[in-house]
């Protein structure tokens, strides 16, 4: 699995300035990619390019050579600053965890989440909780890179490190590629393979 | 573990609680309609002999100037006027439903098109507009239901729109199609379930105000006719006699009237405390 992203640009009207110039990158495989900068940086928006989710105004996004697949399941998946707005309030957390694939117990046990806990709504869980699950439901074997957009930034340390100490875990078992996405240094250094300072690559 | 049952008594009162009080409102309303529509003419037949009567046993709220029961005739009017209300509400609705969706869904000059049409709707005095509308489809019960029918919709369709963009732009839904969901899946199982409760708490919020504007315009007399028991021409009628001391001929008409807006109200609020997933699983 290898990420490219070449050239990527990006603006979301024809008139407004740019938010990113010619913006290149490469994630190989079960690399941990951190990328930092101030706010309003664009580092979420590049993030919401790498998955998919805006297209690029020009440049594109290659995984193994090839565009995003735009129906389907996603090999590059996605998680939230906050995991409250991530699930639907109206289902239960059973329901939401399964929603692309069955994670096992064994998965569950290892991300901390409580068998009690899949039968309540999500305004009965706390902001750690409910990551552990928005975690979860995209951890499918078909996932090849994970994009955490600010994980961790609402969790109090414990859970962060709980959280990240999993990632980890996950990420050398399937040979997971993450790109992190961080405020923090001392959380990128740890965490990350490499680290990329936004500003640096933006060419703005 | 103690507090987890205590919880549990909770969600069961509260939810109970609540139906039970939509089951009643809802048994009221409903049994004025179907009494009304069942209801043997001769009940609020004219008896020249019985003029003027104040409320008493035999006739709870009094007779008119021909006679007539107003018991039966307020029951047998407002159970009109609930036919009218509902029938256009519903038509309403469905408007305001279609309207909404396109717009939210197609965006661009489709949206734009829909919100003028709106803001028209709703830039317009109502009443001007029903009046306009039922005189111009020659009055009469088919110029009332179509008044009230098209000019209930603007802030319900704004509602729908609203509801729709708010879902289809969440992390939420976004995320599921990420993970491989249909279009048709997520409608299904994310947009569906979101938009429908406020969709219907919209209609049945709708009926008080279509059934308050059929009253109305009847009032004035654009409406439903004179020979035709409905509250709207029961309380004009009434108007001509309350300064000679006729008080039951219009306090009685108008509780009820009253008292029916009230309960479909209740029962918009309490099922929007129900289906509202932060307050309905408390």
């Amino acid at each position: 699995m290898q990420l490219t992203v070449e050239n990527v640009s990006f603006r979301y009207t024809e008139k407004s300035p740019w938010i990113l110039k010619d913006v290149s990158l490469e994630i190989k495989e079960g690399e941990r990619v951190g990328i930092v900068g101030p706010s309003g940086y664009g580092k979420s928006t590049l993030a919401r390019i790498i998955a998919g989710y805006e297209k690029p105004s020009s440049g594109r996004v290659l995984l193994d050579g090839e565009s995003l697949p735009e129906k389907g399941f996603c090999p590059v998946q996605m998680v939230y600053q906050h995991p409250e707005m991530a699930v639907n309030p109206r289902w239960k957390m059973e329901k939401t965890l399964n929603e692309c694939w069955h994670p096992d117990e064994a998965l569950l046990t290892r991300m901390g989440i409580e068998k009690s806990w899949l039968t309540r709504w999500p305004s009965e869980l706390s902001g750690g909780e409910l990551q552990r699950f928005c975690i979860a439901r995209v951890l499918s074997p078909e996932t090849k890179l994970l994009v955490c957009d600010e994980i961790t930034t609402m969790l109090d340390v414990i859970t962060q490190a709980q959280i990240w100490q999993l990632l980890l875990e996950v990420s050398r078992k399937n040979n997971l590629g993450m790109l992190v996405i961080t405020h923090n240094m001392t959380l990128a250094g740890q965490i990350c393979t490499r680290v990329i300072e936004l500003p640096e690559i933006n060419r703005l | 573990m103690e507090k987890k049952n205590i919880k549990l008594k909770e969600v069961i009162n509260r939810r109970t609680l609540v139906t039970i009080f939509v089951a009643l409102a809802l048994v009221y309303l409903v049994g004025i309609f179907l009494w009304g529509i069942f209801m043997d003419p001769s009940a609020y037949a004219v008896h020249y002999e019985n003029k003027f009567i104040s409320p008493c046993a035999e006739h709870p709220f009094g007779t008119d100037f021909m006679g007539r029961d107003m018991f039966a005739r307020s029951i047998k009017g407002l159970s009109n006027s609930l036919i009218v209300g509902v029938l256009a509400a519903v038509v309403s609705s469905i408007v305001a439903l279609i309207l909404g969706i396109a717009s939210a869904v197609f965006g661009g000059w489709v949206d734009r098109f829909v919100n003028w049409c709106v803001d028209l709707c709703m830039g317009l005095p109502h009443i001007v507009l029903l009046i306009l509308i039922s005189f111009m489809v020659g009055k009469g019960t088919k110029g009332v239901t179509i008044a009230v029918a098209l000019t209930h919709w603007p802030a319900l369709t704004r509602i729908v729109r609203a509801e729709v963009m708010q879902v289809r732009s969440s992390q939420y839904v976004q995320a599921a199609y990420k993970m491989g969901r249909s279009r048709l899946q997520v409608a299904v199982t994310h947009i569906i379930p979101h938009v429908l409760p406020a969709y219907l708490i919209g209609l049945i919020l709708l009926f008080p105000h279509a059934i308050m504007h059929e009253a109305s315009i009847t009032f004035l007399g654009f409406g439903l006719p004179a020979e035709m028991p409905a509250i709207g021409v029961i309380l004009s009628e009434a108007m001509k006699h309350i300064t000679t001391g006729k008080w039951w001929l219009a306090v009685y008409p108008g509780l009820m009237l009253l008292v029916a807006v009230i309960l479909f109200d209740v029962i918009g609020e309490n099922l929007k405390k129900l289906w509202n997933p932060d307050s309905g699983n408390e």
